[in-house]
C-alpha cells in the first residue's frame, strides 16, 4: 500500500490550511460612502441601511 | 421533451411554496417593500409582476383572477385603486431587489423588495444608532461604573 514516506510537521500542516484561510474567507469589505463603516459590496450597508445614496430599510411611510 | 421552467422550489410543498408567494406578493402590494430572503425575493418578483401587469388592464375578470392569487380584498383594492394609477406607463419592472447584509444566526442572504414607484418615499429609519454594549446591558458593571462616576462629578461640583 502506498504511504507517506514521514509525519507532515504541524508547521507544514498548518501552512497548507492557512492559505484556504487567507484566499477564501478573508471578507471583502468597502467603505460605505454614507456613514464611512466597513460594509459588504452591493449590499445595502449594514450600519445605515444606506444603498446607492438612498435609505432602502425600514417602512415606507406613503403620503 | 417537456422541460419544466426554471424556479425555485424555496425547499417546500407546492401548496406551501403557493401560499408563501401569496403572502409575501401581498404584503409587498400593501407595505410596497419587504425584507426577506434573496431566493424568496426573486421569487416574489416573478409572481407580483405578473399580477400587477394583469392588475393594469382594470377589468372585473382579472380583479377576479388576483383576488384568487391573493385571497386578500385590501391588497386587491390598494392594488387597483392606488398602485396602478402611480405605475404610469412602466413597461414592466415594477420591483426592485437590493440585497442586504446576511442575516445573523443562520447567514441566509437577505435582500429588500420594493415597489419602484415608492421608493423614492421618505423612509422611517428603523435603525437605532448603536449603543456602547455596556450601557444597552442592564446591570452591566461597566454600565454602573460609568453612571456612578457622572454623578460623582455632579455631587463633586
Amino acid at each position: 500500500m502506498a504511504n507517506p514516506k514521514a509525519k507532515m510537521s504541524k508547521s507544514r500542516r498548518d501552512k497548507r490550511r492557512a492559505q484556504y484561510n487567507a484566499r477564501t474567507k478573508a471578507a471583502v469589505t468597502v467603505l460605505c460612502p454614507n456613514c464611512g463603516e466597513p460594509t459588504l459590496p452591493h449590499r445595502a450597508c449594514r450600519h445605515c441601511g444606506h444603498y446607492k445614496g438612498r435609505q432602502v430599510t425600514g417602512k415606507i411611510v406613503v403620503a | 421533451m417537456r422541460k419544466v421552467k426554471p424556479a425555485r422550489k424555496l425547499g417546500r410543498t407546492a401548496a406551501h411554496r403557493k401560499a408563501t408567494l401569496s403572502n409575501l406578493s401581498t404584503q409587498l402590494l400593501i407595505y410596497k417593500r419587504i425584507e426577506t430572503t434573496e431566493a424568496k425575493a426573486k421569487e416574489t418578483r416573478r409572481v407580483v409582476e405578473k399580477i400587477i401587469t394583469k392588475a393594469r388592464k382594470g377589468t372585473h375578470h382579472a380583479q377576479r383572477e388576483i383576488f384568487s392569487a391573493l385571497r386578500d380584498k385590501d391588497a386587491v383594492r390598494e392594488l387597483f385603486e392606488e398602485i396602478v394609477g402611480k405605475i404610469g406607463s412602466r413597461p414592466g419592472g415594477y420591483t426592485r431587489i437590493i440585497k442586504l447584509v446576511p442575516r445573523f444566526g443562520d447567514a441566509a442572504k437577505m435582500a429588500v423588495i420594493e415597489l419602484v414607484d415608492y421608493a423614492e418615499a421618505p423612509s422611517a429609519a428603523p435603525v437605532a444608532a448603536k449603543q456602547d454594549r455596556s450601557k444597552r446591558v442592564k446591570g452591566s458593571k461597566k454600565a454602573e461604573a460609568e453612571s456612578q462616576e457622572k454623578e460623582g462629578g455632579e455631587a463633586a461640583e
